[in-house]
């Protein structure tokens, strides 16, 4: 891929990533949204990190299959009772990190 | 006791008011009136110093994350100019890593770009929320802030405008810190890509880790927990029998369906 190619990608991937963003500030900043559909919003971020993290945590990614008692399953374990205690983000991401990084050093 | 401003939407200077009060009529079309908290910072030399407090647990979280998308990017045979652009030009962590691989599984740019579509879609809420903080500004300025709305800058932000503390200056200071983390961060991975062998310290985690303590987080009663319940246990099954990306939209939208009807049935049986 050459300059061309990565800048299109790049400015198409940045306008879709901005406007979802821009639109409802530019617009919506003065106006009341119905109250359903700020409910159902409300439950999209939890929706989506979920999404995001069940195949990781779930299944072997290689071939699509069900996997349980993965290493990145074992150690979210540990890792989510240190943001639990903790409540600090970056801290947290370099736990998960060790944690992770030792259980393969060790679990292979 | 709140305080009331009066706020033109394209011009915030309350001199104007003062200036123009015999055009009443015209002045009572045009301004808006704004109730801001009465704990809204007085003192304006301590923002940007208030703003780096709040963005450091970020930038902290972006640095490792950054460094790990830069050497994939590397591995990926991504130059390291371009792993720079692409934090410039998109600023958003996950569908950056799913664009990587994407390009790595010799995706197609439409399927790329339909999917950070779908992944960044959640701003949409963010962005909604946030701009109940942040009426009266110009658009021009609404416009650079839309830039920096993320996961993470969002819900530190928000965390501070409700209790009170905070306004656009030191919002902005959080976005633009952790932006500035993110391009730099996710340079130097792209630059020491080809020293740092592929999962070194556990990098290979830490996007996940992130997305655990980020939900963990936002878990704040039953009916997000069941949300989560049912997007893992919808997207697993989805992830296993329909090919492509796919899932990420449609659990989402059908566990937060799930949630919001759970969330009404309880509201009302209180």
């Amino acid at each position: 891929m050459n300059f061309s190619d990565y800048l299109i990608l790049f400015g198409g991937m940045g306008l879709v990533t901005y406007l979802p963003r821009w639109l409802p500030l530019f617009y919506l900043a003065q106006r009341k949204l119905p109250q359903w559909l700020i409910d159902w919003l409300s439950m999209i971020p939890v929706a989506i990190l979920c999404s995001l993290l069940a195949p990781i945590l779930f299944t072997d990614q290689s071939n699509r299959t069900l996997y349980l008692g993965k290493t990145e399953f074992l150690v979210a374990i540990p890792t989510l009772l240190f943001a639990l205690k903790t409540k600090s983000l970056g801290t947290t991401v370099l736990v998960g990190m060790g944690l992770y990084w030792l259980s393969d050093l060790f679990l292979q | 006791m709140p305080r009331y401003y009066l706020y033109h939407p394209d011009n915030i200077i309350l001199k104007t008011l003062k200036f123009q009060t015999h055009k009443k009529k015209t002045i009572a079309t045009q301004f808006v009136i704004v109730m801001t908290d009465s704990t809204a910072p007085e003192d304006d030399s301590s923002w940007f110093r208030e703003g780096a407090i709040a963005a450091w647990p970020i930038c902290f979280g972006y640095i490792p994350i950054g460094l790990a998308l830069g050497v994939l990017g590397n591995q990926a045979g991504i130059p390291v100019w371009a792993v720079t652009m692409m934090s410039i030009m998109v600023f958003a962590g996950s569908a950056q890593f799913i664009c990587v691989a994407m390009l790595t599984a010799g995706a197609s740019l439409w399927a790329i770009l339909l999917t950070t579509f779908v992944v960044n879609l959640r701003h949409f809420l963010m962005s909604s929320a946030v701009a109940v903080h942040l009426s009266g500004l110009r658009r021009l300025l609404l416009s650079f802030f839309a830039y920096g709305i993320t996961d993470e800058s969002f819900a530190v932000n928000m965390a501070r405008f409700r209790k009170g503390n905070w306004d656009f200056k030191r919002a902005l200071t959080v976005n633009q810190l952790s932006n500035m983390t993110w391009i730099l961060s996710t340079t130097c991975g792209a630059l020491m890509g080809q020293f740092i062998p592929r999962g070194a310290f556990g990098t290979d985690y830490a996007l996940t880790a992130m997305f655990l303590a980020l939900l963990l987080f936002q878990l704040h009663n039953i009916s997000f927990f069941l949300t989560g319940l049912a997007a893992l246990l919808i997207a697993t099954l989805w992830y296993l029998f329909i090919p492509g990306n796919s899932y990420i939209l449609g659990a989402s939208v059908s566990a937060a369906t799930i949630g919001f009807f759970f969330k009404r049935y309880q509201d009302r049986h209180k």
